[in-house]
């Protein structure tokens, strides 16, 4: 029997086997002809000519010897597409059941590839963006990675390299206080998120506008007349897609700017989606690590290569600012160049592949189950295959019959999941955490759309070929024979579906581990304190004043405190302030911080987290005071030189917070500052990050912060438009001009802090309990089948006077060992897979025994009630009933 | 009307090439000779019909291939009946003399 499969593969599969084996035996034709017209007295060369003269062309001969065997595998084929489809037709509940088993199985599949395909696979939209890098630096001497690029080095890079065609400085901000411009002038003032570019950036991208022009050098030059490009999107939304638009002047920041070009409506910038204005990038001091830089790699460039030449480059910087020298020597630089791609999804790609990875064993689940189904069913029909083989049906073509039938169900199948992951698709992308990039790449293409279809033959050969192993064999005599009288289930066929039960259980208990894990983990994360108190009822949103007011902090000053006033003054309003960041929005910054009585010499000191805050941010935001007191007006109109601490900073330098208190704390050595606070830690990087340890100087003391505060107000109406109404007319009666933005309660920055654990844990949720339920169905559909084919058997035990607890007894217990060898199974699955979640997990082990004992015993339990429902309906059957039934 | 003839050709090609393996296995161009042999040089077999044929035949179960090394030492692919070749080789003969029979007897009749 195997070989008549084998053949049948060959037939199917390995075409270039038949046209060799065909070749060669025309070739051996060929050589006994010759042989023949050679032993008559002919010489080699007539021999060989006359031979082919008789053979009528090996081509021709070939051909229709080709043409046999295609027309016979076409017909087969057209055959047992036919006699399929009547069979699915002829079971609807079965065909029903089956289809949406693989859909969901399909669909799931293929709902997730979109999104590694849209995310992780798809190339970046810009021509030839292998070439394409990020350039950044790392400095390992403190501690930092991913630095961005001052301007002196962009330029250095710019005239020095040898491996970079062009290299591109742009501006975005940082983190929560991304680059943005108030727009006036267009009726209500606006603030549009905005990109600062110099020339090179969007040549480098091989952008070309819609109309009008890109930046050129001169653009870039301090002093130049104020101009700006729009994104397509803008351009609709403001202007109604005007083409006249080119030469008008908007004001940007107070400042009168003539719009030159209008970019593409396929331009995207990275992963920005909701960009608006583009400005030119003017560096006013060589210094300032703030810009990011991309570069286009010269043809034939490698990144270790171009990585080699910016490694060149950087000591030429030294040469160029001796003043940095100790700087540059002590933080160790070294070039960090990513390819663009990679820079833009970041580290998402192993949340992704673990998704697909447990979506996929739920694939296998529902295919062990089709495949269960579906041997029921031949079992079913023995007699018409044993007709067919009596009627001189090979083998082979029975085995193929069952196979293309298998295909036909997962092609239906595999339309369905398609259907099902369109619908999903959409769900998918709104659960997805806001930091999962290229979001509006994820769609299904035409790579989904061949991985579906892979996936689906894929699939339905892997459930079809466990058939006609077992079946295409029924000799002829035996199953006509068996067919009218059924013996107790074979035992070779009962331990092989026993066998997809122990596969099932095992895959399902490996993914419900897998998502227990994460639960722990979602557990362990909720349990610690964020260093803020009810982030639900504190309310935050920014306010941006144009650069020119910055010139004036006094008056800045003013405004934000009569700002503050006015929001303090609206109901339910229990305490207001305004800072330079918001907790866990990732707005604040890290700066070196001296401390006077810890002065290490010829080192740099480390780096801490620096906030830049007004006198009831810590009331506001719900932050203990451990020691000391709190920042008052006093100390801010007063410009005292004051400071405060996080409890984790206190303790590294003088063990007590108290001890802290009256020290000497400064950003440089010319600037010392008296600690007159320690307050509680936060988690200002993320829940399930460290808290670091960190700095809280007057907002007064950083011109940028105060130009674009954070405003946070602590009510218990957080969260709804009555308050952002009353909100708003409080800036406005300050000043008409001043557009709100990023409003955000605090709550959503710290779920935010949390997307990904809560979003790969509803997605591993949701897989292993599709596999629970799949397997579980699957469980319960073998035991009910092999009681009803048990009926007769355990009737006559009932007669001899077996009692329902045995009968009870033999049933579950059957179900209950492969249930039980599924577990075993299950348990090394996970723990050889699980560490894989590593580095999602928190607070708990890869191998949490816990989480390993609950899930094996659930799972134990349910399986125990997927046999029990069958067996307790067996011990009701009526012995004469159960006999009689055959 | 030519449909006809080429079945009825085909059908006595394959009656000829079961018959000239039921003695021994052959390869194609052992075939094409024994033809010819026992037709005494009536049938010459073109290899263009026969080796479509031959494969035919083995799809449909009636004959084997096997690869053997031939009188001279060379590998050739042989044909051998199967027991499905013979029940159709004896159906054939049958339907044979039963159309040999009638058509004889038709042309007599006048």
């Amino acid at each position: 029997m195997p070989k008549r499969i084998l053949s049948l593969f060959r037939n199917l599969f390995r075409k270039g086997a038949i046209e060799q084996e065909l070749d060669e035996e025309l070739r051996s034709s060929l050589e006994a002809l010759m042989q023949e017209k050679m032993k008559q007295g002919l010489s080699q060369s007539v021999a060989r000519r006359e031979a082919l003269i008789e053979l009528g062309g090996i081509e021709q001969v070939k051909e229709r010897v080709r043409a046999v065997h295609a027309g016979r595998f076409v017909e087969d084929l057209a055959r047992d597409i036919r006699h399929s489809l009547r069979q699915l037709r002829r079971n609807p509940g079965f065909t029903a059941v089956a289809a949406l088993t693989l859909a969901l199985g399909i669909g799931g599949t293929t709902a997730i590839f979109s999104v590694v395909n849209g995310v992780l696979l798809k190339p970046l939209p810009y021509s030839q963006p292998g070439r394409l890098v990020e350039v950044g630096l790392d400095l390992p001497g403190i501690n930092q990675f991913n630095w961005p690029l001052s301007p002196a080095e962009y330029f250095a890079f710019r005239e020095q390299s040898r491996t970079f065609q062009d290299i591109g400085l742009y501006y975005t901000g940082f983190g929560g206080n991304l680059y943005s411009a108030n727009v006036t002038g267009l009726g209500r003032p606006e603030h549009v998120p905005a990109l600062g570019v110099t020339d090179g950036v969007l040549p480098i991208l091989e952008v070309t506008p819609l109309f009008g022009r890109l930046f050129t050098r001169a653009d870039d030059q301090p002093g130049s007349s104020d101009v700006v490009m729009i994104t397509y999107g803008y351009w609709r939304s403001k202007f109604g897609g005007d083409r006249s638009v080119i030469g008008k002047t908007i004001d940007i920041d107070s400042k009168p700017s003539t719009i030159i070009g209008v970019l593409p409506q396929r331009f995207r910038f990275l992963d920005m989606t909701n960009l608006g204005i583009l400005l030119p990038l003017r560096p006013r001091t060589q210094r300032g690590y703030n810009y990011f830089a991309v570069a286009r790699l010269k043809p034939g460039v490698t990144p270790a290569e171009a990585n080699a030449d910016v490694a060149r480059m950087i000591p030429i910087q030294l040469e160029r600012f001796p003043e940095a020298a100790k700087f540059f020597k002590e933080a160790r630089i070294v070039p960090n160049l990513q390819p663009l791609k990679q820079y833009v999804i970041g580290d998402v790609g192993k949340v992704l592949w673990i998704l697909m990875g447990g979506i996929g064993l739920v694939l296998l689940i529902a295919c062990a189950n089709v495949a269960n189904l579906l041997s029921v069913r031949v079992e079913g029909r023995q007699q018409e295959l044993a007709i067919r083989a009596a009627l001189g049906g090979s083998r082979g073509r029975i085995a193929g019959g069952l196979l293309i039938e298998s295909l036909v169900l997962a092609l239906i199948g595999g339309a369905l999941g398609l259907l099902f992951a369109y619908g999903s698709l959409r769900v998918l992308i709104a659960l997805a955490p806001s930091d999962l990039p290229r979001l509006s790449d994820i769609g299904i293409d035409r790579l989904v759309l061949l991985f579906t279809l892979g996936v689906t033959m894929v699939a339905g050969l892997l459930f079809g070929s466990m058939l006609p192993l077992r079946y295409a064999g029924v000799r002829a005599g035996t199953g006509l024979r068996e067919t009218g009288r059924s013996v107790s289930a074979s035992r070779e066929r009962h331990r092989a579906r026993s066998a997809l039960v122990v596969i099932q259980v095992g895959l399902a208990l490996v993914l419900l581990v897998s998502s227990g894990l994460m639960i722990r983990t979602f557990q362990a994360l909720i349990q610690v304190q964020p260093g803020f108190t009810a982030p639900a009822e504190v309310e935050t949103f920014h306010v941006h004043f144009p650069p020119e007011m910055i010139k004036n902090p006094e008056r800045l000053v003013r405004m934000d405190q009569a700002i503050l006033d006015n929001i303090e003054a609206i109901p339910g309003v229990s305490s207001a302030d305004f800072s330079g960041a918001v907790p866990m929005d990732a707005g604040a910054e890290s700066d070196p911080v001296l401390v006077k009585d810890h002065m290490l010499q010829g080192q740099l000191p480390p780096a801490r987290r620096c906030f830049w805050v007004s006198p009831s941010f810590f009331r506001t935001m719900g932050i203990s005071i451990v020691a000391g007191r709190d920042l008052t007006w006093n100390d801010i109109l007063n410009k005292r030189p004051v400071a405060l601490v996080s409890e984790n900073l206190a303790r590294e330098y003088w063990r007590n917070p108290s001890d802290a208190l009256g020290k000497q704390i400064g950003g440089s050595p010319k600037d010392w500052r008296q600690i007159v606070g320690v307050v509680g830690n936060v988690h200002d990087d993320g829940i399930s990050q460290k808290a670091p340890a960190t700095v809280y100087w007057p907002i007064t003391d950083a011109d940028v912060f105060l130009g674009s505060p954070a405003f946070a107000i602590r009510s218990g109406r957080a969260g709804t438009q009555s308050l952002m109404n009353g909100v708003q007319r409080a800036v406005w009666s300050v000043d008409r001009d001043l557009p709100l933005y990023q409003v955000h309660t605090l709550d959503y920055y710290y779920s935010k802090s949390m997307a990904r654990t809560s979003f790969t844990l509803a997605m591993l949720a949701l897989a292993g309990g599709m596999a629970l339920l799949l397997g579980i169905v699957g469980l319960y559909g073998v035991i009910a089948y092999s009681v009803s084919q048990r009926t007769h058997e355990i009737g006559i035990r009932m007669a001899l006077g077996a009692q329902k607890r045995d009968v009870l007894k033999l049933v579950v217990s059957g179900g209950m060992s492969s249930t039980m060898i599924g577990v075993g199974v299950g348990v090394a699955g996970a723990v050889a897979l699980t560490r894989f979640l590593s580095s999602l997990l928190y607070g708990v082990k890869p191998t949490d025994p816990l989480t390993f004992a609950v899930v094996s015993f659930v799972l134990t339990g349910i399986a125990l009630l997927a046999c029990y429902i069958p067996a307790r309906r067996a011990t009701k059957a009526d012995p004469i009933v159960a006999l009689r039934y055959e | 009307m030519e449909q006809k003839r080429t079945d009825l050709l085909r059908g006595t090609l394959d009656l000829l090439v079961l018959k000239a393996l039921s003695l021994e296995p052959l390869h194609g161009v052992g075939i094409s000779r024994r033809i010819t042999q026992v037709t005494k040089g009536a049938f010459q077999v073109s290899f263009g019909s026969l080796f479509p044929a031959l494969h035919r035949m083995e799809e449909s179960g009636w004959v084997e291939a096997e690869w053997r090394s031939s009188d001279n030492n060379r590998r050739a692919k042989y044909y051998r009946l199967t027991s499905a070749g013979r029940a159709q080789l004896k159906a054939e003969e049958r339907q044979w003399n039963q159309v040999v029979k009638i058509m004889a007897a038709a042309v007599q009749s006048t």
